[in-house]
């Protein structure tokens, strides 16, 4: 039990020095942006037509005139304390902000980590045990296309092919425009999820695929499942049962460190949907220097990959009898 | 009596890609005889990379997706395919290897055994098998990075007789036991064959090989050179092979002389005799005779243009 929690709590220092981290390097590449701030969010024309103090109210607002220095401790000073900030462009907190749009993502998000996570592993299962037949060309060549599609072009494809030139599902949004929030339903809300879930799944399958494939072939290749055979064990024997369980150990990484993977492709997807999510709001805050909610976001979204990762050794330790138990003889 | 095994000129070559697209085949098992007798313990001695394991491989049926075998092998008199081997491997032939990485790390040793099957009897078996090898029903709830070496190849030994075994082949079984643990386990093999189980033991010792087998096949590059008695290593004159007295004079109690020079690659030679380069009763028909073949000499078989001859060391 003494080394589950010095294990614990190293991991917990080294999360707060990543998100640190993460936070600075936000923050610098803001600092470095061309953008200006007033320019993007309040136009040229107005501020032309504005009074001088008019204007420095406004750079006083979305920070322009404070030493970068002077900004980041100010707000790593809030978050300390529990404050997040405001959003400059939503004129919300932050954390309000982000949790709406989670509160989206989060299903969209989901769907496709169950999604292409099982339906990786049985593919790269399959392609392994058929290595070099034709089922393993087909799901190697599919991965192979797929890993070289950016991803944001084949969401416009689905796009073009499913809601223009077919028009079953709905080309952008989270739920119909033009209806009442109570009157939206839950159906309405999965059409509109299914082609960004479909793009961030058919994009996230492919990279699972391959490496279970290369580790299928390992284990196959493998002493004991030599001796399996030899023991009279059949093949769907020897995939079933000496296969997925040795896959299942790599395949656990694998499936956790596929978060980041699916949170950043659905940036660019939610994008192209217009779907509200945490993804689509990275890049209008981005875009528009709120430099409070961009920090939140990468924060936030850091966070959840850090814990990601976190779930993935914890299972890892519980799921391999090698760690179980050599821990519990301690 | 009736060989439960006979194996008659088989060959087992691998195909392989140079430089991606130029095919080569390999043989890595030429024109290879032997014959295994109920109760009797074979040994086939020879070093490492001369083809030993694929030999167990192929006479169970499971050579890589890459290799192809032919040759004649026979079972109790009846031909053995493909088929036939996946039918019978794990009921009456069995396979001993080497050591616990044969084992899935990830499975209890007990699940092992059981080959997935839930049924009363087949549990009543394995515990019975592994409780002849000194093994409690602890050890069934034991993975196998749990298991000592020793037990770990008890366990081994206690996955072959889990059914009634009619032949047994042990791929170098106790590799850094030592003498002890090694006369142990050879006489686990010993009482095996009293029971009636032919037994082709596969090592590199020699030394080993002598205390238990009761018949001696010497392996080298892929090929049976000398099928010999086990009595016959009592005396060098009465060893047929070059090579086989080379080893016999390697022997610690022979004065340990080392054989000079080492075995050809598979492929690497297309005629002759593959000792010829290290024989140095070598002739030039021994280099230009194409596949020289296995005969029957003074009770036993050699594959040797002049037998009984020595190499000078």
């Amino acid at each position: 039990m003494k080394h589950r929690l010095q294990f614990a709590g190293k991991k917990l220092i080294r999360m707060a020095l990543l998100l640190l981290g993460v936070s600075i390097v936000t923050f610098l590449l803001m600092c470095a942006s061309p953008l200006d701030p007033l320019q993007t969010n309040v136009g040229q024309v107005a501020l032309g037509s504005m009074s001088p103090e008019q204007v420095a109210r406004l750079e006083a607002y979305w920070g322009v005139d404070t030493p970068p220095v002077q900004r980041y401790l100010g707000w790593l000073g809030g978050v300390l304390h529990g404050d997040m900030g405001t959003s400059l462009l939503y004129r919300q907190p932050v954390l309000t902000v982000i949790g709406q749009r989670l509160a989206n993502s989060v299903f969209l998000l989901l769907a496709v980590w169950v999604f292409s996570g099982i339906l990786g592993l049985v593919l790269g299962v399959a392609a392994g045990a058929f290595r070099g037949k034709w089922p393993d060309r087909l799901i190697r060549g599919y991965c192979l296309l797929i890993s070289s599609t950016p991803t944001f072009w084949l969401a416009i494809l689905l796009l073009l092919i499913f809601s223009v030139w077919l028009g079953w599902f709905p080309i952008g949004l989270s739920v119909p425009a033009g209806v009442a929030a109570d009157a939206v339903t839950f159906v309405d809300r999965i059409r509109h999820a299914v082609l960004p879930a479909l793009t961030l799944s058919i994009t996230g399958v492919a990279n699972i695929a391959l490496h279970t494939r290369e580790k299928m072939i390992d284990v196959l290749e493998s002493d004991y499942v030599l001796f399996a055979r030899a023991r009279g064990e059949s093949e769907t024997s020897v995939i079933l049962r000496h296969g997925l369980r040795n896959v299942s150990l790599p395949a656990i990484t694998l499936q956790f460190a596929s978060v980041s993977e699916i949170i950043g492709g659905s940036v660019l997807v939610e994008q192209v949907f217009s779907y509200p999510g945490l993804g689509q709001v990275a890049v209008t805050a981005g875009l528009g220097s709120d430099l409070p909610l961009l920090l939140g976001i990468t924060v936030i979204t850091s966070a959840i990959v850090f814990a990601g990762n976190l779930i993935a050794d914890l299972l890892y330790g519980a799921a391999d009898p090698r760690i179980r138990r050599g821990a519990a003889r301690e | 009596m009736e060989p439960i095994l006979e194996i008659e000129h088989m060959s087992v070559y691998f195909t392989q890609y140079e430089r991606g697209i130029r095919r080569r085949v390999l043989p890595v098992i030429r024109d290879l005889t032997l014959s295994v007798e109920a109760g009797q313990i074979v040994a086939v001695v020879g070093a490492s990379g001369s083809g030993k394991s694929l030999l167990a491989h192929g006479i169970l049926g499971i050579l890589p997706y890459n290799s192809h075998m032919e040759g004649e092998i026979r079972y109790a008199g009846e031909p053995l395919p493909r088929e036939r081997s996946a039918e019978l491997r794990g009921k009456e032939i069995v396979l001993i290897p080497q050591g616990v990485n044969y084992l899935d790390p990830l499975m209890k040793v007990g699940a092992q055994l059981r080959k997935g099957s839930r049924d009363e009897k087949v549990r009543e078996r394995t515990s019975r098998a592994l409780r002849r090898y000194g093994l409690s029903e602890e050890t069934e709830e034991m993975y196998p990075f749990e298991l000592s070496g020793g037990m770990a190849r008890r366990v081994l030994i206690a996955s072959a007789v889990t059914g009634i075994p009619r032949l047994i082949i042990a791929d170098e079984p106790t590799p850094g036991l030592d003498v002890r643990a090694a006369k142990r386990i050879l006489g686990h093999f010993r009482e095996l064959a009293d029971e009636g189980a032919g037994i082709l033991f596969i090592t590199h010792d020699l030394e080993q090989a002598l205390t238990v087998a009761d018949q001696v096949a010497v392996f080298y590059a892929g090929e049976t050179i000398e099928v010999a008695s086990a009595a016959d290593f009592s005396d060098v004159e009465n060893l047929r092979h070059p090579f086989t007295r080379a080893i016999w004079r390697a022997m610690p109690e022979h004065g340990f002389h080392p054989v000079s020079g080492t075995q050809p690659y598979p492929g690497s030679r297309e005629t002759g005799c593959s000792f010829a380069g290290q024989c140095s009763a070598s002739t030039e028909t021994c280099r230009e005779t194409d596949l020289i073949p296995l005969r029957e000499c003074c009770g036993g078989m050699v594959r040797c243009l002049h037998p009984g001859k020595e190499a000078s060391l």
